[in-house]
């Protein structure tokens, strides 16, 4: 379906002009966003009457999309290297490329199955009753990468490896979890935070265990309503804007965190 | 290039066809043959799957098969294991996606015969097993072969729902769609170019031998 869906963009944007003008902001953010995104996009349209289109996506297709030519104003990449690549291709400007948050990484599980994670952290892992561990793919998601890191840190990767499973991104590894299909869900704790995930047990894996979660955003070069665009990465850029990033589960650039490490 | 992904979505795409094939022709047969006049409603069961996205399928796939789900229980308990990532998994999703494509064409040749060859042949005493397998089966011949052929390709070719319950698991789930589209995911275009020219390759080549045997009405019973 996303084959079809990108063939088709295709054919459509070859019909667009290239640079579209229009009074909507429209943004491009990695799944792990989601939720952070929503809220913000809202209380900026409700403080400015400007209005914000939200797409969401992994970063990678995001990437492609835009390398050819999609209309989107603003890119909230799930890491720095999609628009750092972006850049080098000309098809970004390179003075917006900001920092608006550090991911973080979390382990899920239903709560019935009691397998207790806040006590035993890692070695939950190793629980018999874990026949499956999703995590997104390392081969692209930053998050898979970050699982695979910490799982390699914390000593239990060889052992675990036979179990882990892959979403195509964060948040299908969150479904396989949520859906019981794998028993626990190394996964991103803005996705773990949200209301669907309320009803099972976290950890959150201490930030040293993987390399930081560097999340960029980057004004993408022929953003029709460029003053709009960055008015809004400005507002990501503020207080209340980071307020709420932290308030999902993303660590704000330099600051400590917000959301305890406790269940 | 590992091939392992071209080779476990021909072994999908085969072990699909052949067990759509014994599935839709009881099927097939009865919706041709029924008098029954509440029987548009099982056509348009059948035809439910050309509507629903694959994504949507494959999530409802998915929670069918999750431990919660009846499909996931029953089968926890025969085999030991969960149903989700893997193979028997994605043949079982891939039934549910492909099953139009084996059982339209099934009907909509079974409903072309003429009907006077069957009450010959039950006139002069055959059997209804007899009469399918003698009369109906031979020349229905092209819509059989058109049945395997789009249930291979659809399969083949299936992206949303081996995405939803594969897991992207090396030699267990991941088919070539699924490494195409994980290549183009990690920016190797290269590697994706090269698989899906492999995929477009072997299958023009396979459906080449269906139709060119068939155009030859190739069929063990007429071909004389």
């Amino acid at each position: 379906m996303h084959r079809a869906a990108i063939t088709i963009l295709g054919a459509l944007l070859s019909l667009w002009p290239y640079c579209s003008r229009a009074q909507t902001v429209r943004v491009a953010a990695a799944s792990d966003l989601q939720f952070a995104m929503t809220e913000l996009a809202a209380r900026y349209e409700k403080e400015t009457g400007t209005k914000v289109g939200l797409s969401f996506g992994s970063s990678g297709n995001f990437f492609a999309l835009i390398q050819n030519g999609a209309p989107f104003d603003l890119f909230f990449s799930a890491d720095r290297s999609y628009p750092e690549r972006l850049i080098e291709a000309g098809m970004a400007d390179r003075n917006s490329l900001y920092i608006y948050a550090l991911g973080r990484l979390a382990l899920w599980a239903p709560s019935e199955a009691g397998l207790k994670l806040a006590e035993k952290g890692f070695s939950a892992l190793a629980d018999p009753r874990v026949q499956k561990i999703a995590i997104a793919n390392p081969e692209h998601a930053p998050y898979g990468r970050a699982a695979v890191a910490a799982l390699q840190k914390a000593g239990v990767y060889e052992q675990v490896k036979s179990k882990l499973v892959f979403g195509e991104n964060i948040s299908q590894a969150a479904q396989f979890a949520q859906s019981g299909n794998a028993q626990i869900g190394m996964i991103a704790l803005s996705l773990v935070l949200s209301e669907s995930m309320k009803g099972g047990e976290r950890w959150i894996v201490p930030a040293d265990y993987y390399p930081p979660l560097k999340q960029a955003a980057v004004l993408i070069n022929c953003a029709g309503s460029k003053t709009e665009a960055s008015g809004f990465l400005e507002f990501v850029k503020s207080e209340a804007g980071r307020a709420i990033l932290v308030r999902h589960g993303f660590t704000a650039p330099g600051s400590s965190s917000g959301v305890e490490s406790k269940p | 290039m590992s091939l392992d992904p071209i080779l476990l979505s021909l072994r999908l795409a085969a072990t699909v066809s052949v067990i759509l094939l014994l599935i839709a022709l009881p099927v097939a047969y009865w919706l041709a043959f029924t008098k029954w006049r509440g029987k548009f409603l099982l056509e348009s069961v059948v035809a439910l799957p050309l509507v629903l996205p694959p994504t949507v399928l494959g999530f409802y796939a998915l929670i069918a098969m999750g431990p919660r789900g009846p499909l996931g229980k029953v089968w926890q308990s025969l085999f030991g294991h969960s149903l989700a990532f893997t193979f028997e998994g994605l043949v079982l999703a891939s039934l549910l996606y492909s099953f139009p494509f084996a059982v339209q064409p099934l009907v909509a040749s079974f409903e072309s015969l003429d009907r006077r060859l069957l009450d010959a042949s039950s006139v002069l005493g055959a059997s209804r097993w007899r009469t399918f397998a003698r009369v109906i089966v031979p020349l229905s011949w092209p819509g059989l072969v058109t049945a395997v052929v789009l249930s291979l390709a659809h399969t083949l070719g299936e992206f949303g729902v081996v995405l939803m319950v594969g897991g992207n698991l090396p030699g267990v789930t991941r088919t070539a769609s699924i490494d195409i589209y994980d290549r183009v995911q990690a920016l190797d275009y290269a590697g994706a170019h090269e698989m899906a020219l492999l995929l477009l390759v072997i299958a023009f080549v396979v459906l080449s031998i269906v139709y060119g045997v068939n155009r030859r009405v190739w069929s063990p019973w007429t071909a004389r």
